[in-house]
């Protein structure tokens, strides 16, 4: 009987409720659908308990107690309902309601305010306080959250976000008793990348969207599920919205992804959809060279028949298409498919990688484990990658393991700090040496196994005593991971670099994950988006050219979807020329940039993650599926809608799909059966030159084109400090 | 800039807690930089105690601003703390209060033009069996009366 005796079994308003010894009594109570008022206690922080509004009747305890600090015990019984309960729930309303201003009518938070909520359940009609209210001066927390501290109860949720999530403890309690004041004490931004969460935590509306504010009123907005379109997480949201425009972007709460949180990109990278370079009209050029509006129909004919002359003349292998890695998998799928019934392999959207040696071995990247999975690690080896910066809810994730003890230690170059305690950190711009040296201490230790090519490398490496505490922290640690990130991804010497990661992990029985770039990278291979793989991992008669040989080579036709050349490409300038030779450039856009309007002979305005359906596979390869929340803006269309009527009119088979989920369900289809051969790493067989020029990651706020045009975005903290970090870049 | 002497006598502050929790010593820190500067702290100070400490500056408000004997503007040379709790006020503080005022031509928070005095309202200062009562640096002056704060003033003002 007693063989679980962490269960206990209490009564709540005369209910019989099973829990676990030490569970608090408010979660019990939401686990079994018992509301409890509170301000203060939330899921995801630490207990503060000092707002008193759970106060709840508990048998033999002589006041009322704290349901948010109560843990619960066998034979406990306890009623939120009782006349003694709501007694004290009233009175703690009515103290709570003191000093705040109940200006409701004129407050963003109206209609989704817990306070406002509570007041109707809990206050009375009429205030029995006809003192003078205390008012507080607003605080400047930057260009993301407003504040009207005037509102603010104390309940200390956002400080507590600070030190807990945020791992940067800015805003606090300053003074005391009435003169206790939230804020930051002296004039500061925010400067977390989570710092938009705080929105979202406020019960009241002390802290609020400034981009948002008094645009709308929560009721008259219309709430359409979508996945953020920045980073591998793939991040939950609700894009809402009010007359067919999008008004504020929300998390989602999703525990397997991004739990309840969004990262400051995710929240305000929407207010890029309304700038004044968004392309509404297509385009084609005339014999003067100028860009002229002009309708669909003749748009796609010129796109269509243009490429089509350049394959008739040159070869189907004189075309290339790039595409930015956060474009959708169907996007991804049709394109591949026009280009390869067109006669080239060439397409990629890898667009931030240099070395594409390895390709060949690198099957499908990806995390290689679940994102929850990440915090029950014990060990975590980071390899070139400013995660924090890159992935923001990953590290989350790894900020939490290692906050429970987890060993996590990075091979880095210098000056990348994150909000987590690191146990060991080699500092280098070389990564490879770095590598092969934690390598070597693994040999060394007797972990070795086949490394084929890498032998010498790591033969020859020099073991420090900091290659060798990464090296036994891996082995030691009963669930380990080594994750390899942009920096590392971006190097000249990619190849190299992946497969001594990928060897450091194998011999440690780590987990090996590769983060990608963009939201959609997984989804890209996977659909076939490579220059040397078809859907589904199948291969390809011929490897086309991959980004680096289509910048060195300029095909003469280019198809480009969602890309900015100078910005978006590791080659920047040299991408951009690339595409000035090219003979004949389509380009799917989004935003007017100057290179695509300086030199394409077809503009066709593409639609916006927020106006079009599809679907991203995020790092852990789960596919997660949207619809569009709005109609796409002026005349722009769902990229997947342009690549149909385009391989119509390209006279090519299998084109014929009536909705997006017609092309999902065939992608699908197609990697479903290939999934019996799962992704692997393999040691490389031959080495070339092993020398590593590290580059620094993509800045937070310039990853791609929606980010760069968030005005608000721009203006934070962090959007100047990523432009310091860069400093290393060629 | 926290002196070298300041330094020392922090560190011997730090010496006395574990040494992972070293923001322990943020009190005795905060009050040895206060003392060495004339009696009030500057938010600059408060980084840089911060930073000597390893711990979030917010925290270091934080506590700078919850206790009362940490004064964010500049203090006369003497601090004259007349409490105004409920025995002293039964006992005439505000006699205190309204002599001190006129003699000195300030209020509560401001510093005499000489810079000598300032004058400040606190809290009970546990010695109300002899109310009203007033702190002056680290002595307590007590039973107070018009000629006694006179005497008092005169003497401090000597003493300088
Ligand atoms: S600002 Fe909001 S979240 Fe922060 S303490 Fe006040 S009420 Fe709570
Ligand atoms: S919710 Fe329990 S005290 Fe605030
Ligand atoms: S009330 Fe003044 S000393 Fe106690």
């Amino acid at each position: 009987m007693d063989t679980q005796k962490d269960q206990v079994t209490i009564e709540l308003n005369d209910t019989r409720l099973e829990a676990r010894q030490g569970q608090m009594l408010i979660e019990v109570a939401d686990a079994n659908g018992v509301s409890i008022p509170r301000f203060c206690y939330h899921k995801k922080l630490s207990v503060s308990a000092n707002c008193r509004m759970c106060l709840v009747e508990v048998e033999n305890a002589p006041k009322m107690l704290p349901a948010c600090a109560t843990p619960v015990t066998d034979g406990m019984k306890a009623w939120t309902k009782s006349p003694k309960a709501i007694a004290a729930q009233k009175s703690v309303m009515e103290f709570l309601l003191i000093n705040h201003p109940l200006d409701c009518p004129v407050c963003d938070q109206g209609g989704e305010c817990d306070l406002q909520e509570m007041a109707l359940g809990y206050g009375g009609d009429t205030s029995r306080y006809t003192e003078g209210k205390r008012i507080i001066k607003e605080k400047d927390y930057g260009s993301l959250v407003s504040t009207e501290m005037s509102r603010c109860i104390h309940c200390t949720r956002c400080v507590r976000f600070g030190v807990e999530i945020a791992g940067i403890p800015e805003i606090g309690g300053t003074g005391r008793g009435d003169h206790m004041q939230i804020g930051t004490y002296v004039q500061k931004a925010l400067s977390s990348e989570l710092s938009g969460n705080i929105i979202d935590l406020c019960p009241v509306g002390a802290l609020l969207s400034k981009p948002f504010l008094f645009s709308a009123r929560s009721w008259e907005l219309k709430s359409v599920p979508g996945v953020a379109p920045h980073d591998a997480v793939g991040s939950n949201i609700q894009i809402q919205t009010r007359n067919g425009k999008v008004m504020r972007v929300i998390p989602q709460e999703n525990e397997a992804v991004n739990e309840i949180w969004i990262s400051d990109r995710d929240r305000f990278s929407y207010l890029a959809l309304d700038s004044e370079d968004r392309v509404t009209q297509p385009m084609v050029r005339n014999s003067d060279g100028q860009l002229v509006e002009t309708d669909w129909q003749s748009a796609l004919e010129a796109a269509v028949n243009g490429m089509k002359m350049v394959a008739s003349t040159d070869g189907g292998g004189a075309l290339g298409a790039l595409a930015s890695p956060s474009s959708t998998t169907e996007e991804f799928y049709l394109l591949q498919k026009l280009m390869r019934g067109l006669g080239s392999n060439s397409v990629d959207h890898r667009l931030r990688q240099q070395d594409f040696s390895g390709q060949s071995d690198q099957i499908a990247p990806q995390l290689g484990t679940t994102l929850q999975q990440i915090e029950q690690q014990n060990a975590v080896l980071i390899v070139g990658s400013d995660i924090q910066r890159e992935q923001p809810l990953l590290s989350h994730r790894i900020r939490k393991a290692a906050l429970s003890g987890a060993a996590v230690s990075t091979v880095n170059p210098d000056g990348i700090e994150f909000n987590f305690p690191l146990s060991g950190e080699v500092v280098t711009d070389q990564l490879t040496p770095a590598l092969s040296a934690i390598a070597r201490a693994m040999v060394d230790m007797g972990m070795g196994g086949d490394l084929s090519g890498l032998s010498a490398l790591v033969a020859d490496a020099n073991v420090e005593p900091a290659h060798q505490a990464v090296a036994e922290s891996l082995i030691g640690g009963e669930k380990a991971m080594v994750l390899m990130g942009e920096i590392a991804y971006r190097d000249q010497n990619q190849a190299v670099i992946y497969a001594l990661t990928g060897a450091i992990a194998s011999m440690s029985g780590a987990t090996f994950s590769v983060l990608t770039e963009g939201a959609n990278a997984l989804g890209g291979l996977l659909a076939g988006a490579v220059p040397h793989r078809d859907t589904a991992d199948a291969t390809v008669d011929s490897v086309g050219m991959d980004v680096a040989s289509m910048v060195d080579m300029a095909p003469k036709g280019l198809l480009l979807m969602g890309i900015e050349a100078e910005s978006d490409l590791a080659a920047g300038p040299a991408a951009a020329d690339a595409i000035r030779k090219s003979e004949f450039v389509v380009s799917l856009s989004t935003f007017a940039d100057s290179v695509t309007m300086g030199k394409s002979d077809v503009i066709l305005p593409l639609a916006a993650f927020t106006e079009s359906s599809g679907t991203f596979v995020n790092a852990e390869g789960e596919w997660q599926s949207f619809g569009g929340a709005v109609a796409p803006k002026g005349e722009a269309r769902p990229g997947w809608k342009i690549l149909r009527v385009m391989g119509t009119m390209a006279n090519l088979d299998g084109f014929d799909y009536n909705s997006s989920e017609d092309v999902l369900s065939e992608v699908r289809g197609l990697c479903d059966q290939a999934e019996t051969e799962k992704w692997s790493w393999s040691a490389l067989s031959d080495l070339g030159d092993a020398s590593s020029c590290t580059v620094a990651s993509t800045p937070i706020y310039q990853v791609d084109s929606l980010v760069r045009r968030s005005e608000p975005l721009q203006q934070t903290p962090l959007a100047h400090a990523g432009q310091a970090t860069t400093g290393g870049a060629e | 800039m926290i002196s070298e002497a300041a330094r020392a006598d922090i560190d011997r502050w730090v010496e006395k807690y574990p040494e992972e929790q070293k923001q322990s010593a943020v009190m005795a820190a905060l009050r040895i930089v206060q003392d060495e500067n004339g009696g009030s702290i500057t938010t600059e100070m408060m980084d840089e105690v911060a930073a000597y400490l390893d711990m979030p500056p917010i925290n270091v408000y934080e506590v700078a601003t919850f206790y009362s004997m940490y004064e964010h503007k500049p203090v006369g040379k003497h601090k004259l703390c007349v409490c105004t709790n409920i025995s002293c006020m039964l006992r005439n503080s505000k006699g205190v209060v309204d002599h001190l005022q006129e003699k000195l031509d300030i209020g509560f928070g401001e510093v005499t033009e000489d810079g000598m005095f300032s004058l400040k309202e606190v809290e009970c200062l546990g010695a109300c069996v002899n109310a009203p009562v007033m702190q002056v640096g680290e002595h307590y002056h007590e039973q107070l009366n018009p000629e006694k704060i006179d005497r008092l003033l005169d003497e401090l003002r000597q003493e300088s």
